[in-house]
């Protein structure tokens, strides 16, 4: 047993505060502004310049003056606010977000993630990953625990090329839930039927305990 | 003083070849189509102008706006952050096949190295792609215990650029999140060019709404109704179309 991606999301989205001002990265992060607990708002803020978008339209009642990050089509609402790039980026790099939560290829014990390339091979692309990564005072990714072919995501040291260095604060998997404190992974929570030996032998670096740790428990979603 | 130009034609006719064009717009919001296709139209006609760098957001989608560009040859060099679409197809080839150079931007780098060329900024320090494979050959320094990495300015001969509504001095509003890179291009471009979907007298804008001030414009032409790439793909529309 393990969450899937959308249980993920929604364990994601149970650690946002009212009022906060969050980035989701485009994909699978997307899904994280479905969950949000009953009486706490968060303002969603997108790379190409709105804060407190709201939900997709209907299909035909698209606006394309109006799109997120992923260049889906979204709404406005009472509170609505438009900026250009600049100030847009300037709200992410000048640590005015309190939570970006980003995908991951890999992510190491020093909080090291990556996340924009798997390689020399294609076409290169990275978007507004390398800048989200600093500045959000909690940077968190959501991830499956290990990739399709079982290898741990979580690692001692990346392999993949790096989005940032020492940035990732919180790792949120279909196992467990890690913080990254002082170059080490502190476990937090793990799915109940699945023992620590068992949860280490599939990460790539010592899992350390530093208080109880809680079972992770998701809704059938 | 009036900004005004008659047509699209006469509104690109002095870009020439090797020139660095900024083209505004976020994937399709905000993406100048008419101005990008009346330049595809003069080097269907002229051979000219050619061998462009183009600075953008991303690299284009479908067959239409930025994507035709790339697909008529006349771009020799992409400087963006995402060159990837829905419909990527015709920059994946250029690209693959060594035809276009890419020069990978973070988004938010990219944003503040244009901003930064129209301020008159030479060079800045970012923590944004410190220790990554961006970041190689650019000196870093040390700011109260962080690292930060220097980025230089980024200006164009050119910029074509999507507003809302324009008065004759090139004051400009937008409309929605249209105005991503539009604003910042305005700036850091010697020569901007806006399509605009109405030119009202001055007077006709409240100052208050103005995002672009007219100084850091040089001309204004008036494409109402003008197309969105998101609708053009979805109706698989191919620029210059294809006649039998």
């Amino acid at each position: 047993m393990k969450l899937s991606a959308t249980q993920i999301a929604w364990r994601a989205a149970q650690d946002i505060a009212d009022s906060s001002y969050v980035n989701l990265g485009i994909g699978f992060p997307e899904m994280v502004a479905r969950f949000q607990p009953p009486g706490r708002e968060a303002i969603f803020h997108t790379e190409n310049g709105i804060l407190g978008f709201g939900a997709a339209p209907a299909p035909g009642a698209e606006d394309w003056d109006l799109i997120n990050a992923g260049k889906k089509a979204v709404t406005i609402k009472p509170g609505t606010a438009f900026f250009h790039h600049a100030d847009s980026f300037a709200m992410v790099r000048g640590g005015h977000l309190d939570v970006a939560i980003l995908g991951a290829y890999e992510v190491a014990e020093t909080g090291d993630l990556a996340n924009w390339s798997t390689g020399p091979k294609g076409v290169p692309a990275v978007g507004g990953a390398m800048d989200l990564v600093h500045g959000a005072k909690r940077v968190a990714v959501i991830t499956d625990h290990v990739t399709k072919d079982g290898k741990p995501k979580l690692v001692k040291r990346c392999t993949l090329p790096l989005t940032g260095v020492a940035c990732v604060t919180r790792v949120y998997s279909s196992h467990a839930v890690i913080d990254i404190v002082d170059g080490h992974f502190v476990l937090r929570e793990k799915l109940p039927d699945l023992s620590y030996d068992d949860l280490q032998s599939l990460t790539g670096a010592t899992l350390h305990l530093d208080g109880p740790v809680a079972d992770l428990i998701a809704p059938e979603l | 003083m009036d900004k005004t130009f008659p047509d699209l034609a006469s509104a690109v006719a002095g870009i020439a070849d090797g020139m660095t064009v900024m083209i505004g717009g976020f994937g399709g919001s905000g993406a100048p189509i008419e101005l990008i296709h009346a330049l595809i139209d003069r080097f269907l006609a002229t051979g000219h102008p050619k061998a462009l760098t183009v600075v953008n957001n991303n690299a284009g989608n479908g067959h239409v706006g930025l994507a035709a560009l790339i697909e008529a040859g006349m771009v020799a060099k992409l400087i963006c952050s995402f060159p990837r679409s829905a419909d990527p197809v015709v920059f994946t080839e250029a690209y693959l096949a060594g035809k276009i150079e890419l020069e990978l931007v973070p988004q938010g780098t990219l944003a503040e190295r244009i901003r930064a060329g129209g301020a008159g900024i030479p060079a800045f320090y970012t923590p944004t792609s410190f220790g990554t494979d961006l970041a190689k050959g650019k000196p870093v320094e040390v700011f109260e215990g962080r690292s930060y990495v220097q980025e230089r300015w980024l200006k164009a001969d050119y910029a074509l650029v999507k507003a809302h509504v324009g008065d004759t001095l090139g004051n400009l509003t937008y409309r929605m999140a249209a105005r991503n890179f539009n604003p910042l291009m305005c700036m850091a471009a010697a020569t901007t060019i806006v399509q605009v979907s109405q030119i009202v007298a001055p007077g006709g804008l409240d100052p208050e709404v103005i995002i672009t001030p007219g100084i850091f414009v040089q001309g204004v032409v008036a494409v109402p109704d003008a197309a969105q790439e998101e609708a053009l793909n979805r109706a698989n529309a191919v620029y210059p179309e294809v006649t039998a």
